[in-house]
């Protein structure tokens, strides 16, 4: 098939490119756009570890055409920090509480905590451990995670009033 | 160069981050902002992939290959089979048990998925396609799925290729489907015991197979500079030295051609110990092409073809007076290796450190004996998350205590204080041959009972079966204990060598002018924090602050040889050597600052960070004015610089052990189980850095809750895997894990130069018989002995249903 092309937005930039229509997003992002941060850990869809910010949702970009996400506005583990370089809260809370090991579940949990804190800026530990099921951790055992999802809430709410 | 202005030395303690603290790991940086780097994010010029063709059938002859179709695909390149690996002597590969492993299939496949043909092609979609294309046809064998049926006189012959060597790695082999036998212990005296003894429990017991599954699956990139003639291979390896002298050895290239370069790894807990087809694959095709070749797996092929755990079918027997005192312990192990021996052991011990499994306990006389066999399934047997076969041995023990108490009528923590080895007893000789270092196993239990109230416990829980009994719920209340010794830190060369390649481990130090350092080491970090936590060592020991360091793993051009990481050996051995290089570095600075401050050495004494006069503190040196000191003074006897390199051959192992209470909720109807309470004790000796340790028992235990409550890779009668995908085998999200309590005691090891253990495995090995032991014990007033894990809702069920419990 030839190539069809591709504009979309990645974390505040315009990309206007061409792709062999049954890429996967997360091999458009990872090969093309130079993004490793999202990662692949399964073929099914379960782990998570690709999860990229699409429109405003969470979604696993490794079920997800590259041609599906024509017009997108995408937002990536790259993209989360400010752009001075100031660590968004999350990035700083998971430093700060050891919410990561190995390092490789941690993109697509930040991002996925990024949005879930959009959607519901003050969760309960039960809500962020339901919010975070779609994202697989094999190190952590997720303790330190939700409680780096607790602190960083608080943070941006803090940070909130304070504005 | 003198420090500005004096600060205490509460302060200079503080400002070193060493030892025990909770220093924040500074590996985060990158990893939060994306910017780790994994083996899929190594992108080289002309860069081609690799992937398998694999075999449907469990045992199948290959009757032909027709890769044509498959090269007719745009951007494929080549499709190497076993005819194209045999010119090179490359079709079969040794493994770390003394097997030898098929590359790629000769004549024949052996388990689902084995790796049949690589295709190679400019971008990993043509590679797919071209996957699909080559054409193989297969004539269907009968299988071999159970283990017990792997000896059975008219039981088909797996391994053609060494049919007739009947003299196998570990002696003589007594059927075509047998590897080993290996024994220990006193026979005869334990068959007494056993015969003479007042009570005898005889259970098996059996750890399924499981698999590591780290979130990132292996891979590598192998290339091959045609020009000077080196080859390059970055990958997912555990041990990238030993992988280097592995790859010369069967490539005949010298080993200073080739480098190994382990970059970030997204996890290992043992999948990544060992050689697989896809790294010789990968190097082939790239000196074939004379281009890069990079080859990952999927999450499919990485549970179905890479490094199995477990697969012990363990029968054990223990005697004891009726009183509760154990006076033998025999145990037999049928293991289930698969197709190939890839077990990662050390070379002597062909079931690990099985003999680990008189546990906690002082028992006077014990046997064990363990037949390895072959069977139509995936080759591996690594030590997931535990020292080589540390999780089984605890998992035998523990349940069997458990047993035993229930057959004694005993409470089962009552039944393990009363057998523990006592703290006087220690260094303690087990009746396998092991030399336990330390422990003080009655404290740690007493505190653990207490912290939990496990009195209480057991009154909610009596309350619990009453409340039960009169229909007023259909929970019933288990409690589970275990208390693990572990086996870690292999080890001593004098017994302990995988390939004939000594067990030691390395750090080397250079100090620069200024006061800051470079240690290399020979381990490789694959999330426990090796860059945070080697540095706080050398900070305690160098009086460098550990922000000052930077520490270097896993590029053998560069770094000193070592065995790598697994079996929790990195803290015990690479830990140790990286205590004696510093202490090299602080025995030439005194010589330094004895010239320097015009004394002998022996009037100087060391302070944090400083070598300073006895009595006059005044007069002293700090390792920053020594390290400047040692490149621009000629000292009269001392070579210029500071660098120190050290290879740490252990003493003796070293034994972690803890205490485990868990508290679970059984819903009998539905088979769920709620796991209400966990607190974990865990004795690692000295602490190097807490905030670490905890987040490796979280980890841990969450892997043990795993493989309890729902991990299994099983094969069906024609040798099917069944549910190599994570819809399939358990991985538990947020929901299922519950949140873990931990505690601890410390009893330092006495033999480690700073006492330290180790603790990434403890978690797994007690975690496991903790979980099991709590839901047999919600069950055991009904009846229940022993059922097999995963305890899954539907296997959980069927029990209640089994004992009359259901509606
Ligand atoms: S790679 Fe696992 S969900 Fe996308
Ligand atoms: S930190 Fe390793 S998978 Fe989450």
């Amino acid at each position: 098939m030839s190539d069809i092309k591709i504009n979309m937005t990645i974390n505040g930039q315009a990309v206007e490119t061409t792709a062999d229509p049954r890429t996967l997003l997360i091999h458009f992002l990872r090969e093309d756009q130079n993004l490793t941060g999202p990662h692949i850990g399964c073929d099914t869809s379960h782990c998570g570890a690709c999860t990229v910010d699409m429109n405003g949702k969470s979604v696993k970009s490794c079920t997800v055409f590259v041609g599906q996400a024509n017009g997108a506005d995408i937002v990536t583990i790259e993209g989360i920090a400010e752009a001075d370089g100031t660590l968004h809260a999350l990035q700083e809370a998971f430093r700060q509480n050891h919410g990561l090991q190995c390092g490789f579940c941690t993109p697509g949990m930040i991002t996925r905590a990024y949005r879930l804190l959009q959607e519901n800026p003050n969760p309960t530990e039960e809500e962020i451990r339901y919010g975070i099921s779609g994202n697989l951790c094999r190190c952590t055992g997720y303790q330190n995670i939700v409680k780096s999802i607790q602190i960083a809430a608080e943070e941006l709410s803090h940070k909130e009033a304070a504005e | 160069m003198n420090d500005q202005t004096p600060i205490s030395r509460e302060e200079r303690i503080e400002k070193l981050q060493g030892l025990g603290c909770s220093r924040k790991r500074v590996e985060d940086a990158r990893f939060t902002q994306g910017k780790g780097n994994y083996i899929d994010d190594l992108k080289l010029p002309g860069m081609l992939f690799g992937d398998f063709v694999r075999s449907p059938y469990g045992h199948a002859r290959i009757k032909s290959i027709n890769p044509e179709a498959a090269l007719a695909v745009p951007g494929v390149l080549a499709v190497i089979t076993a005819e194209e690996l045999k010119p090179l002597a490359l079709h079969y590969m040794p493994t770390l048990a003394g097997d030898v492993q098929a590359v790629l299939a000769d004549e024949k496949v052996l388990f689902q998925n084995q790796e049949v043909a690589f295709v190679v092609a400019t971008d990993r979609y043509a590679a797919a396609d071209g996957v699909e294309l080559v054409e193989v046809d297969y004539e269907p064998l009968p299988v071999i799925n159970d283990a017990f049926k792997a000896m059975d006189e008219d039981a088909p012959l797996l391994r053609e290729d060494i049919k007739d060597k009947m003299e196998g790695a570990h002696g003589p082999r007594k059927h075509h489907n047998h590897i080993f036998f290996w024994e220990e212990g006193d026979k005869d005296g334990t068959e007494k015991a056993l015969d003479d003894a007042d009570v005898v429990v005889e259970e098996l017991i059996t750890y399924q197979r499981v698999h590591p599954c780290p979130l990132e699956t292996c891979g590598c990139v192998a290339s091959m500079d045609k020009i000077n003639g080196k080859l390059t291979l970055w990958g997912t390896f555990q041990a990238p030295h030993a992988v280097r002298t592995v790859a010369s050895l069967i490539t005949n290239i010298a080993e200073h051609n080739i480098r190994v370069i382990s970059p970030d790894i997204g996890g290992g807990f043992g999948n990544k110990v060992g050689v697989y087809p896809g790294y010789i694959c990968a190097t082939v095709a790239s000196i074939v092409t004379g281009k890069p070749v990079k080859w990952v797996e999927d999450r499919i092929e990485n549970l179905s073809s890479t490094a199995f755990a477990r697969d012990y079918h363990m029968t054990g027997k223990i005697a004891a007076t009726k009183d509760g005192k154990i006076t033998g312990l025999w145990a037999h192990v049928l293991a289930d290796h698969g197709a190939f021996d890839a077990c990662a052991d050390p070379t002597k011990f062909p079931a690990g450190f099985f003999h680990i499994v008189t546990g906690s306990y002082d028992i006077p006389v014990a046997y064990v004996g363990v037949d390895g066999v072959y069977t139509n399934k995936a080759p591996g047997g690594v030590a997931y998350r535990c020292s080589f076969r540390v999780t089984e041995a605890a998992y035998l023990i523990e349940r069997m205590i458990d047993i035993l108490a229930r057959k004694l009528d005993m409470d089962p923590a009552e039944l393990r204080i009363k057998n523990f080895i006592k703290k006087e007893q220690f260094p303690y000789q087990s009746a396998l041959g092991w030399e336990y270092d330390s422990g003080d196993y009655h404290t740690a239990m007493e505190k653990a009972m207490t912290t939990v109230d496990y009195k209480a416990l057991r009154v909610e829980q009596t309350e619990n079966r009453a409340a039960f009994d009169r229909g007023e719920t259909r929970s019933l209340m288990g409690v589970g204990v275990a208390f693990f010794t572990e086996i870690v830190g292999a080890g001593p060369v004098k017994n302990c060598d995988i390939l004939g390649l000594g067990m030691f481990d390395s750090c080397e130090i250079r100090i620069h002018p200024t006061g800051s350092a470079i240690a290399r080491l020979g381990t490789i970090s694959q999330g426990q924090g090796h860059a945070t936590t080697f540095a706080q060592i050398l900070a305690s020991e160098i009086g460098i602050p550990a922000e000052d360091i930077t520490l270097e793993e896993g590029d053998t051009d560069t770094a000193p040889y070592g065995l790598g990481t697994y079996g929790s050996r990195s803290t015990p051995v690479a830990g140790a050597a990286t205590a004696m290089a510093g202490r090299k570095i602080r025995a030439k600075a005194q010589m330094i600052a004895a010239y320097l401050l015009e004394v002998h050495e022996g009037d100087l004494e060391w302070d944090v960070d400083r070598f300073q006069i006895k009595g006059n503190p005044e007069a002293h040196k700090t390792m920053k004015e020594i390290a400047f000191a040692s490149y621009n003074q000629a000292i009269p006897g001392l070579e210029p610089g500071l660098e120190a390199v050290s290879y740490y051959d252990p003493p003796n192992m070293t034994y972690p052990f803890g205490a485990y209470i868990c508290v679970v909720d059984v819903d009998v109807d539905t088979g769920v189980i709620d796991v209400r309470r966990f607190y974990a004790l865990d004795d690692c000796g000295t602490r190097i850095n807490p905030m670490i340790i905890e987040g490796q028992v979280h980890g841990g235990l969450t892997e043990a809750l795993a493989i309890v409550m729902g991990q299994e890779i099983s094969y069906d009668e024609i040798g099917n895997i069944k549910g190599a995908t994570l819809m399939d085998f358990f991985l538990p999200t947020a929901v299922e894990t519950p949140n873990w309590e931990t505690g601890h005691t410390t009893t330092p090891s006495p033999h480690h130069p700073i006492g330290a253990k180790g603790v990434g495995e403890s978690p797994n090995v007690g975690g496991v018989p903790a979980l099991s032991n709590a839901v047999h014990d919600a069950f055991a007033h009904k009846g229940l002995t022993h059922t097999q894990m995963p305890h899954d809702h539907w296997r959980v069920w069927k029990v209640a249903q089994k004992l009359g419990l259901t509606d």
